[in-house]
C-alpha cells in the first residue's frame, strides 16, 4: 500500500439487514493512512455494521466501499479473502469455540496469510508459541496461553480476541467495543495497546466506544453515529456537550421503534 | 382413566384409536404369527436345534477358523468404515453451509451458485445411503466374486451417504459464528472448518463415527451370510450343517466382539474432553 491511498473511503453507504432495519444511510468518511478514530453513539446507532462494512464483512445495498485501495465487491471470491486477511476485526464477543485453547485461537489470526499445510500443522502442533506469547503478554494473559476458551471470563476473552487481531498484523485495524467487558484500569490499558500497535505499523484504526470520556481522551478524531447515520465527525477537542447529549438524548427510548415503524423494508435507499 | 375434565383426553383418545387403526393393517401384511414357534412340529425342529447348542463348540482346528473369520470381520468393518470416511468427510464439507462464503456477506443466505454443487451431492449421498448394504454386498459379490473386498466396499458405499449427510448436520448444528469470523479475516474454507468448526464439532463426530462402527461391524456379519467374507460366512455354514455347537460359539464371539467394541468407543468419547 502506497503511503497516499487512504485506508478507507465510504461513499454513501446504505445498508439494511435481511430484518428491515436500516443500520447505515447514506454514510459517507474517508480515513488517511494511520489514522485513528472513534466512534461513539447510542447502541443500535449502527456501529457495529459500519465496523463489518470497513472489514469487508457485510455489502451495502449502495454506495461505494474502498478499502486500502480497493473496492472488495468488485474482486473475485480470492482476491477479496486476500484483501480481508489485511482487515482485522476486534469482535465484542469474540467468536471463539469453547474448547478451542488460547494459543490456536490466536494464531488463527495469521490463517488469511498461511497455506492449508501450515494452518493444519500449526493446529496439531502450534508453530509460533514464543510470538503469540509475547502477544498475550502485552496485554497481561501470558499465563493462559494454553488455557482453554471457556476457562476465561469475558473480559479475557475480549483480550484474546484483542490478541487475535494484533496477531493478524492487519493494515486497516477496526474493533468493535474491545473493551466492554473490563474494568476501566484496563480498558485504557488494552486501548493503549491497540493504538500504539496500529501506530507502530502505520495501520489505521476504527474503534467504537460506549464509554464517551475514554474516546474523547484517546482519539484525536471523533465520529458520532446515530440512527445509522453521521451525526458529527470531528477532531475530539471540537465535539461540544451540546453535540453528545443530542448522540445520546432518549436514542433507546423513542429511536429504533419510531425508524422501523416510519420506514419498512424494501424502500430504496437514499444515495 | 379418562379424567373429565383433561382438556387433553379427547386429543389424546383420538392419536391413541389413530395409531392402533394404522398398526393393524400392517400386522396383517407383515403376517405376524407367534404361535408358529411352539406349534407341534416347528417346536420339536426349534428345541432340538437349541439343544444342539451345547456344548460349545471348542476343538483346536474350529477355533483357529473362529479366530480368523474374527479378525477378517473386523478388517471388513474397520477398512469399510475408513473408506466411508474419506468419501464422506470432503462431501460434507462441500454441501454443508456453515463454511458458504457467499452466505457471509448475504447474513446467512447463501448464494444461488452453490446451491448447483450442494443439491446434486446431497442427491448422490441419498442415493448411497438409501440402497441397503446388503444389497450392494449381493450386486458386488455378483461382481467381484466370493469375499471380503465385496463387504468392504459395500459398507464403504451405503455409509459414505450416511456419514456424509450426518456430519454435515453437525457441522451446521453448531455455532457458524467461529467460523464465519475466521473467513472474514481472510481465512480459507478448509482454515475456517478447521479453526471454527472442527473444534466445536469434533466431540459429536467421533462420537457418531465410533457408534456407526459398531454397526458396520454387525453388517459385516450380515453380509458374510451371502458370502462377503468374516463371522457371517461361517455362521451361515455352520447353520446349514446344523452344527448348533459352532453356531453358539460364533454368536457368543460376536456378542464379545461388540461389547468390546462398545467398551472401547466409550473410553475413546470419554477422552474426548482434550480440546484442539
Amino acid at each position: 500500500m502506497s503511503s497516499g491511498t487512504p485506508a478507507a473511503v465510504l461513499d454513501a453507504v446504505s445498508l439494511a439487514h435481511r430484518n428491515g432495519t436500516r443500520a447505515l444511510r447514506s454514510v459517507s468518511l474517508r480515513l488517511a493512512p494511520g489514522e485513528q478514530v472513534a466512534v461513539i453513539g447510542p447502541s443500535g446507532a449502527g456501529k457495529t455494521t459500519l465496523l463489518r462494512v470497513l472489514s469487508a464483512t457485510l455489502a451495502p445495498q449502495s454506495g461505494a466501499v474502498t478499502l486500502l485501495g480497493q473496492c472488495p465487491w468488485r474482486l473475485s471470491p480470492r482476491a477479496r479473502q486476500r484483501l480481508r486477511a489485511r482487515l482485522g476485526l476486534v469482535h465484542q464477543a469474540p467468536p471463539l469455540p469453547p474448547v478451542q485453547r488460547v494459543i490456536t485461537a490466536v494464531s488463527a489470526g495469521r490463517l488469511g496469510r498461511w497455506s492449508a499445510g501450515r494452518a493444519l500443522l500449526n493446529l496439531a502442533w502450534p508453530l509460533d508459541a514464543a510470538g503469540i506469547g509475547a502477544g498475550l503478554r502485552r496485554l497481561d494473559l501470558e499465563d493462559r496461553l494454553y488455557s482453554r476458551c471457556d476457562s476465561l471470563s469475558g473480559g479475557q476473552l475480549q483480550r484474546v480476541g484483542i490478541a487475535r487481531a494484533l496477531y493478524q498484523q492487519a493494515d486497516l485495524l477496526l474493533a468493535d467495543e474491545p473493551v466492554s467487558a473490563m474494568d476501566p484500569r484496563l480498558a485504557a490499558h488494552c486501548l493503549r495497546i491497540l493504538q500504539a500497535d496500529a501506530a507502530s505499523r502505520g495501520a489505521a484504526l476504527v474503534v467504537s466506544l460506549h464509554a464517551v470520556d475514554l474516546a474523547l481522551e484517546a482519539f484525536p478524531r471523533i465520529i458520532g453515529l446515530r440512527e445509522g447515520q453521521v451525526l458529527f465527525d470531528k477532531p475530539a477537542a471540537e465535539v461540544s456537550p451540546a453535540e453528545l447529549s443530542e448522540l445520546f438524548d432518549n436514542a433507546q427510548l423513542s429511536a429504533p421503534e419510531a425508524t422501523r415503524a416510519a420506514e419498512p423494508a424494501g424502500v430504496p435507499p437514499r444515495c | 382413566m379418562l379424567s373429565a375434565n383433561d382438556p387433553q383426553r379427547w386429543p389424546r383418545l383420538g392419536w391413541t384409536l389413530l395409531a392402533l387403526a394404522l398398526l393393524w393393517p400392517a400386522l396383517h401384511l407383515s403376517e405376524l404369527n407367534p404361535a408358529g414357534l411352539v406349534a407341534g412340529d416347528s417346536a420339536r425342529a426349534m428345541a432340538g436345534f437349541l439343544a444342539g447348542f451345547w456344548p460349545l463348540a471348542h476343538d483346536l482346528a474350529f477355533l483357529a477358523l473362529v479366530g480368523r473369520a474374527t479378525l477378517e470381520t473386523l478388517a471388513i468393518a474397520t477398512v469399510g468404515m475408513a473408506l466411508a470416511v474419506l468419501l464422506a468427510a470432503p462431501a460434507a464439507l462441500v454441501i454443508n453451509r456453515a463454511l458458504s462464503l457467499s452466505a457471509l456477506a448475504a447474513e446467512g443466505r447463501p448464494g444461488p451458485w452453490g446451491g448447483l454443487v450442494r443439491w446434486p451431492l446431497r442427491g448422490l449421498l441419498i442415493v448411497l445411503r438409501s440402497i441397503p448394504e446388503l444389497v450392494w454386498a449381493l450386486l458386488l459379490v455378483r461382481a467381484l466374486g466370493l469375499g471380503p473386498t465385496a463387504g468392504v466396499l459395500a459398507i464403504a458405499i451405503t455409509y459414505a451417504g450416511m456419514l456424509g449427510k450426518v456430519y454435515a448436520e453437525i457441522l451446521e448444528s453448531v455455532g457458524p459464528a467461529p467460523a464465519r469470523a475466521i473467513l472474514a479475516a481472510g481465512g480459507s474454507r478448509l482454515a475456517a472448518f478447521a479453526y471454527g468448526l472442527l473444534p466445536n464439532a469434533l466431540g459429536e463426530l467421533l462420537s457418531y463415527t465410533l457408534y456407526r462402527w459398531e454397526c458396520a461391524l454387525r453388517a459385516s456379519v450380515v453380509m458374510g451370510f451371502v458370502g462377503a467374507g468374516g463371522l457371517g460366512q461361517q455362521v451361515e455354514l455352520s447353520l446349514r450343517m446344523l452344527a448348533g455347537g459352532e453356531v453358539a460359539t460364533l454368536l457368543l464371539v460376536f456378542v464379545l466382539l461388540v461389547t468390546a467394541v462398545d467398551g472401547l468407543s466409550r473410553i475413546l468419547r470419554r477422552s474426548l474432553g482434550v480440546g484442539a
